[in-house]
């Protein structure tokens, strides 16, 4: 009776510190993973010959590992921890908590054996085979049941805004998952979409567009929305504001999906409507990055002295440039240049290196001293020097594949006179050698910056020790 | 072709597209409009989580809103113009099948005049022609190299298009047909016929023997008379049949590997080999132009 009157006046905070671990050891595994196979488009010969070391092998396990594996676990840690505080109660049936942790790990692991092996489903950020498919939706559901039954029994009336982002990312998600994973088993890892041709493709789409909207954007808002005026010690600049962006972008993001089967088989009806909602999707868009850095005003100066303020903001910044580059890239004509090139890939980067990377930094950074009860990181340098790192990295990166994007779209559709092509494909292969080397190396800064964290974080949870957090009395509403 | 199965789909289309542009616009004018009652008087909500979390009453900045609603013109335009609305074809009349149409027309019209003066010449005095076996050259490496190669070698399956051995025949008629209509060759899985696994070794070896290669002779010796099997397409005397692509089996080049064991793999799994046909790519007198490029290879 003791121990349950006590456990139910403090937070679950042990899961929170498990996925928090787990996010930096699957970041750095995940990124690694990034720079062998941008090692491998310089020198292909890293390919070794063999088919589990293969690109085509690899890759889907690096997008597995960064996505699903490390922003998996920052998402289910960053949001076990804010449901907890802003709804000032304990996280509802603690041992499905538990569960939702041991479940992810299992999935990872399951993908990190079985992609190598060869085994997809061939859909692109959906690629693991059924029974894991089956396992990711039953950890998803519980994860649901754990989120919201939280927020049912909050102590606090409303519910803060964060949650919103965390609660319309979990529905999302299982929705996109379930719809687009339907498939007929022919084997214990093999399957059968359960759709054909293009609208095989349009399902896809739609779950691989709303993967970056609900999974890589609304999860990770959710993050921002806590943490930004958390470490700012400001207050969240404007509740309208959230309001309208909110209901904006989870409504036009499931729409945008068609442009990425522009002059496709798709019909024509379908692409405008993808290429019109990806526009007015800018707005929405936006409202979260004029959100999170006016949260700053009157607090401006924290940058220079705080590193992992400047995290949460600059990733922020690269949050606004990408969502800014995807309209733009959804434009027909745009997209006739853009499309098969680098520039997607840069594209991508920029969100995934700038916004979500950064934002699960400082969100990291944020929570684990105070998950080992510790007043801050153990070392403010060892963070100043990863921002560094991984700012620089991810500059490198992107404008080594602006350039060859561009680049190779401009090769690939010049034609001479006669009416042949100006340039064999391979000749913009070859182009793209130096591009592809400055990839690497802005691949791999950012990886060293992770592993700045990882030391960081293990002297951080060694010196301290797993404390238990009382929850602390709401306060009256005016 | 419709792409809707019943007239019921492009109108749910059209509502739910509109329906939520404006629901975006709605929103956006009723949280422009509501006044929440700030009451601490230092402009937030009121509302407190986790001891010191606050929002503030701060419009939304006007050129954000004035940013989304010129996206939201932007996209009515653009439906009203193009198609998007179920089965409304759009103002413009436009179509992606329409505009693919109309450039490669465009581009075919601008180079007729090369072509037709490359038309009427045949495809031996076209192979001399330098700028033709230019034209010819980047056709080729930006649609046949990637399976003959840059150099035309070709590589395993895929034929070397500069020796003088030919599947389908070599002819200038012959590498047009090949080209317009594309290839397929098949040889069936023709262990069963040949008998047991030495049967077929002792036809491999005896394959081996014709064209000179190293063999065991004793094997060989025995498999020749198995080979009347084979005969039906390669002929008495393994030399072929051009009319209907079974290879040269006496000349050294092997198209899916050399060797006995490769010999035997494909004795035992046969092989489907294909050529697409080029005849909807190409105009006919770019098919010319590749042609004498082709058959200038091996033919200096």
């Amino acid at each position: 009776m003791q121990l349950e009157h006590s456990q139910l006046s403090t937070y679950n905070d042990k899961v929170v510190r498990q996925f928090s671990i787990m996010a930096v050891v699957w970041g750095v595994v995940g990124m690694l993973m990034g720079v062998i196979i941008a090692a491998q488009l310089v020198w292909p010969e890293l390919n070794l010959g063999l088919p589990w070391t293969s690109f085509g092998r690899l890759r889907p396990l690096h997008t597995n590992a960064v996505i699903f594996a490390f922003g998996g676990c920052a998402l289910f840690a960053t949001s076990f921890y804010v449901v907890q505080r802003t709804c000032q109660t304990r996280l509802f049936a603690g041992k499905l908590a538990s569960f939702t942790f041991w479940g992810w790990q299992a999935v990872i692991v399951a993908a990190a054996i079985s992609l190598p092996l060869g085994y997809t489903q061939g859909k692109e950020y959906a690629e693991l085979e059924w029974p894991i498919d089956i396992l990711i939706a039953i950890v998803w559901i519980s994860y649901a049941i754990v989120f919201f039954g939280t927020i049912a029994q909050r102590k606090v009336k409303h519910i803060y805004v964060a949650n919103w982002f965390y609660g319309a990312f979990i529905l999302a998600v299982a929705l996109l998952h379930i719809v687009n994973s339907a498939a007929i088993p022919a084997g214990y890892m093999k399957s059968y979409s359960a759709y054909a041709g293009v609208q095989d493709a349009m399902v896809q789409w739609w779950y691989g567009h709303n993967a970056v909207g609900f999974f890589l954007t609304a999860g990770f808002l959710g993050m921002m929305y806590y943490f930004v005026p958390k470490q700012a010690e400001r207050p969240v600049y404007s509740y309208s504001l959230s309001i309208v962006h909110f209901w904006a972008l989870i409504f036009t993001y499931m729409w945008a999906g068609p442009h990425h089967l522009h002059y496709t088989a798709l019909p024509d009806w379908t692409q405008s409507l993808g290429m019109v909602f990806s526009l007015i999707l800018l707005a929405p868009s936006w409202g979260g990055m004029i959100n999170g850095i006016m949260t700053l005003s009157g607090a401006w100066h924290k940058l220079r002295t705080d590193p992992i303020l400047r995290f949460l903001i600059v990733s922020l910044s690269f949050y606004g440039m990408s969502t800014f580059e995807g309209p733009m890239m959804a434009i027909k004509t745009v997209n006739a240049l853009s499309h098969y090139t680098d520039w997607t890939v840069g594209h991508v980067h920029s969100g995934a290196l700038g916004w979500v990377g950064l934002i699960s930094m400082g969100s990291l950074y944020y929570m684990i001293p105070r998950l080992f009860g510790q007043k801050q990181m153990f070392s403010i340098k060892a963070i100043e020097l990863h921002f560094w790192l991984a700012t620089i990295g991810i500059v490198l990166y992107i404008s080594a594949l602006w350039i060859s994007g561009v680049m190779e779209g401009l090769m690939w559709r010049a034609m001479n006179a006669d009416g042949t092509l100006a340039y064999t494909f391979v000749e913009s292969v070859k182009a793209k050698f130096p591009y592809y080397f400055t990839r690497l190396l802005g691949g791999a800064l950012y990886l060293s910056g992770m592993l700045v964290m990882t030391w960081n974080v293990y002297k951080t949870a060694i010196n301290g020790k797993a404390t238990v957090v009382q929850i602390p009395q709401v306060v009256a509403h005016a | 072709m419709s792409d809707f199965v019943s007239g019921f789909w492009p109108v749910f289309i059209t509502v739910i597209s509109l329906g939520g542009i404006f629901g975006c616009v709605l929103v956006l004018w009723f949280a422009s409009n509501v006044k929440i009652n700030a009451t601490e008087g230092d402009n937030t909500s009121g509302h407190v989580w986790d001891e010191d979390l606050r929002e503030m009453n701060n419009p939304m900045p006007m050129w954000w809103v004035g940013l989304f609603i010129i996206t939201v013109i932007f996209g009515l335009s653009y439906l009203f113009l193009f198609p998007g609305l179920g089965t409304y074809a759009g103002k413009l009349g436009w179509s992606g099948v329409k505009q693919y149409e109309a450039e490669v027309t465009k581009t075919n019209e601008t180079i007729a005049p090369l072509y037709a003066k490359y038309a009427a010449m045949t495809v031996e005095d076209l192979s001399k022609n330098e700028d033709a076996r230019g034209i010819g050259q980047r056709l080729f490496l930006n649609n046949c190299a990637q399976c003959h190669g840059s150099d035309a070698r070709g590589s395993r399956g895929f034929p070397n298009l500069t020796d003088q051995d030919w599947l389908h025949g070599g002819s200038p008629e012959k590498i047009k047909e090949t080209l317009v209509n594309g290839r397929i060759g098949m040889m069936p899985p023709m262990a069963a016929a040949l008998g047991n696994d030495d049967d077929v070794k002792n036809v491999a070896n005896y394959v081996l023997s014709i064209s000179g290669s190293m063999h065991d002779s004793g094997r060989a010796g025995a498999g020749k008379a198995k080979f009347g099997v084979c005969a039906a397409c390669h002929g008495a005397d393994g030399k072929g049949n051009q009319a209907i692509g079974a290879p040269n089996l006496t000349d050294n080049v092997w198209l899916h590997g050399a060797g006995e064991s490769a010999i035997i793999k494909r004795i035992h799994e046969g092989k489907v080999n294909q050529m697409p046909a080029w005849q909807e790519k190409f105009t006919p007198e770019q098919i010319h132009v590749v042609t004498a490029y082709v058959w200038g290879l091996s033919n200096k």
